[in-house]
């Protein structure tokens, strides 16, 4: 998959993502809010298909699905990071997002292309051609993924099975 | 390869989630697929999350034994939305033909060891974010978000990157009026709430095994305030012994340890022995200082002793042993909500709890309470108070300007009877001439 960059910094947390004064409401109503805080523009601009790629500790703080359903909603493909708040990653491949570990993603700069092949472990910066690699996200990860979460796969595997 | 030679020495972690794989070993990094041994819900994030997603997978609860429900967050319904998530609960429950239902009880990371479900080398999966607690009974238990936890219940496995350890070692023996939340307190200041990476955090040394099982558990919970996926305590004869008086399985203490040369990403030394009772300050557990530094004089409205770190029987005993014989500033007011109903009935039958309330606390029933902001004794605008809680982020315990200290059961108790923040040291001297 190819995509737009939105780069972030380190410890983006899961009230920058999903924040506690739109819980109560829809989560499409929680979306438009997602990132305000660091950057007010996103959630009106981030085109569908576009990459978040981020520092160190993305989505630390509490176990709210939200932060990820926020992000799958507006139409993010991948979030590319250094490390993340362990829930957010496992929450993240269970809503259907896919999250990569990429050690030199702070080289990647905002608006460039990336193209991302998250079962090889390989991002190509188009702009320059650089081959970053990263941990590579294993084969039933994404099966989750490509079924949009891990409710229609396990859909899925219960019709197969029944 | 594959053969005994080819495989490296194994931490703790690494045997359980091996055994719980069906693997002979789990390098870390490793993403695997997990058989679990036992599932835990509460009635906030468990039947009304979880039940509708089961409905559209048109599948039961895999396995109904291994299924434990906790009615604790709600509990007693002070209106008809609560009162409605209880009902649910208990109605799901039935429905699934679930026994192990604890139903206000008490709160679930307390129940369930108490109730003997826990035994070293298990798999547990838990719908909330304390859920590290069982790591203190040598299970490798880590919480989960509303829909992972759907999937665990229909299929009866999840899959997890198999994290590193990190090792926190405590030399030395607490003095009185030190106690383990003390030093989470310390350890999560010092290391940050992001220190434990998700990674695995082990508690070690003299400082530790010197613990009981209660203590020890605040150690595994407050695990979720360094950022770790849970944390781990090696078994032992006192977890052996705990887990015998609770009816549970007995425990193979010898197969759940680590091996000698198994690697660890980080070891992390502090000393128990010269440890001062820690405050936290608002808005955070890794704001924490000397009870000295951080006492500032000033009006404490409320005095808070419950929750799942902080109320259990011994907390009790701490507490009692500041305020017997003594009666809380008139400036305050100091609510106990023992964590579960058996602490209470333990409580009652060797006369803490009288020592309590004629000491002027009140009493709530036990649950999650005003810890999360549910449910009795919440704070109002601009109110100051002192908690035995594990967490006192902004708006937590009722009005978003109240603030929030932390601090262990004999300085909340110390806190209620100065009327201010208050170091229990004094006091528990005092007594004792
Ligand atoms: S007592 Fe507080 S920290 Fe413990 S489970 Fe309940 S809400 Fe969570």
């Amino acid at each position: 998959m190819i995509g737009r960059v939105w780069k972030f910094g380190d410890g983006i947390d899961t009230d920058l993502l999903a924040p506690g004064a739109y819980m109560k409401g829809s989560v499409e109503e929680l979306a438009k809010h997602c990132l305000e805080s660091v950057e007010p523009k996103f959630a009106a601009s981030v085109k569908p298909g576009d990459v978040v790629v981020a520092g160190r500790n993305f989505g630390i703080g509490s176990s709210r699905e939200q932060a990820a359903q926020a992000l799958k909603m507006l139409g993010v493909a991948a979030v590319v990071a250094e490390s993340f708040g362990g829930i957010f990653y496992r929450n993240a491949f269970n809503l259907g997002l896919p999250a990569l570990v990429c050690a030199q993603a702070g080289t990647i700069e905002a608006g460039q292309q990336i193209d991302i092949d998250p079962a090889a472990g390989r991002i190509v910066v188009r702009n320059d051609g650089r081959v970053l690699t990263c941990d590579a996200v294993p084969e039933h990860l994404m099966q989750i993924v490509a079924l949009g979460g891990l409710v229609p796969y396990l859909e899925q595997r219960f019709r197969r099975a029944g | 390869m594959t053969g005994a030679a080819a495989i490296r020495p194994q931490t703790l972690a690494q045997k359980i989630v091996a055994r719980a794989a069906g693997r002979d070993s789990v390098s870390p990094g490793e993403i695997v697929i997990c058989r679990v041994d036992l599932a835990m819900i509460h009635d906030s994030g468990g039947p009304r999350r979880v039940k509708p997603i089961l409905e559209r997978l048109g599948v039961p609860v895999w396995d109904p034994e291994r299924v434990v429900v906790v009615s604790d967050h709600y509990v007693p319904a002070v209106d008809a939305d609560s009162a409605a998530i209880l009902k649910l609960t208990r109605d799901w429950v039935k429905d699934q033909a679930i026994r192990k239902f604890y139903d206000q009880q008490g709160i679930c990371h307390v129940v369930l060891p108490e109730r003997g479900n826990l035994t070293p080398g298990l798999f547990v999966v838990g719908g909330d974010s304390h859920s590290p607690t069982g790591g203190a009974f040598g299970c490798f238990m880590f919480g989960v978000g509303a829909t992972d936890m759907a999937g665990v219940l229909a299929t009866g496995e999840t899959w997890l990157k198999m994290p590193e350890t990190i090792l926190i070692r405590w030399g030395g023996r607490l003095s009185d009026g030190v106690s383990a939340k003390d030093m989470m307190l310390h350890a999560c200041t010092r290391l940050g709430m992001d220190g434990g990476d998700y990674q695995v955090v082990q508690y070690d040394g003299d400082g530790v095994r010197a613990l009981s099982m209660t203590e020890r558990m605040t150690l595994s919970n407050m695990a979720a305030e360094l950022g770790a996926m849970t944390g781990l305590i090696a078994p032992d004869t006192v977890t052996a012994e705990y887990i015998a008086a609770a009816g549970g399985e007995a425990a193979d203490i010898d197969r759940w340890q680590a091996d000698p040369d198994a690697d660890y990403r980080a070891v992390h030394e502090f000393d128990a022995a010269s440890l001062a009772p820690q405050v936290a300050a608002p808005h955070s557990p890794a704001n924490a200082g000397d009870v000295t530094s951080v006492a500032d004089g000033k009006a404490i409205d409320q005095c808070y002793i419950g929750a799942c770190t902080g109320a259990k029987l011994e907390d009790l005993h701490m507490a009692a042993r500041v305020l017997k014989g003594r009666q809380i500033a008139a400036n305050t007011r100091l609510m106990i909500a023992p964590a579960s109903t058996r602490i209470t009935a333990a409580a009652a039958a060797d006369g803490t709890l009288a020592i309590l309330t004629e000491a002027g606390a009140i009493l709530l029933p036990s649950g999650c309470g005003a810890c999360a902001g549910y449910g009795a004794g919440v704070l109002a605008e601009g109110e100051r108070c002192m908690a035995s809680t594990a967490r006192n982020f902004q708006g937590r315990m009722g009005a978003r300007s109240a603030t929030v200290f932390l601090g262990s059961p004999y300085t909340v108790a110390a806190t209620a009877v100065a009327g201010q923040i208050a170091d229990p040291r004094p006091f528990l001297a005092e007594g004792k001439a």
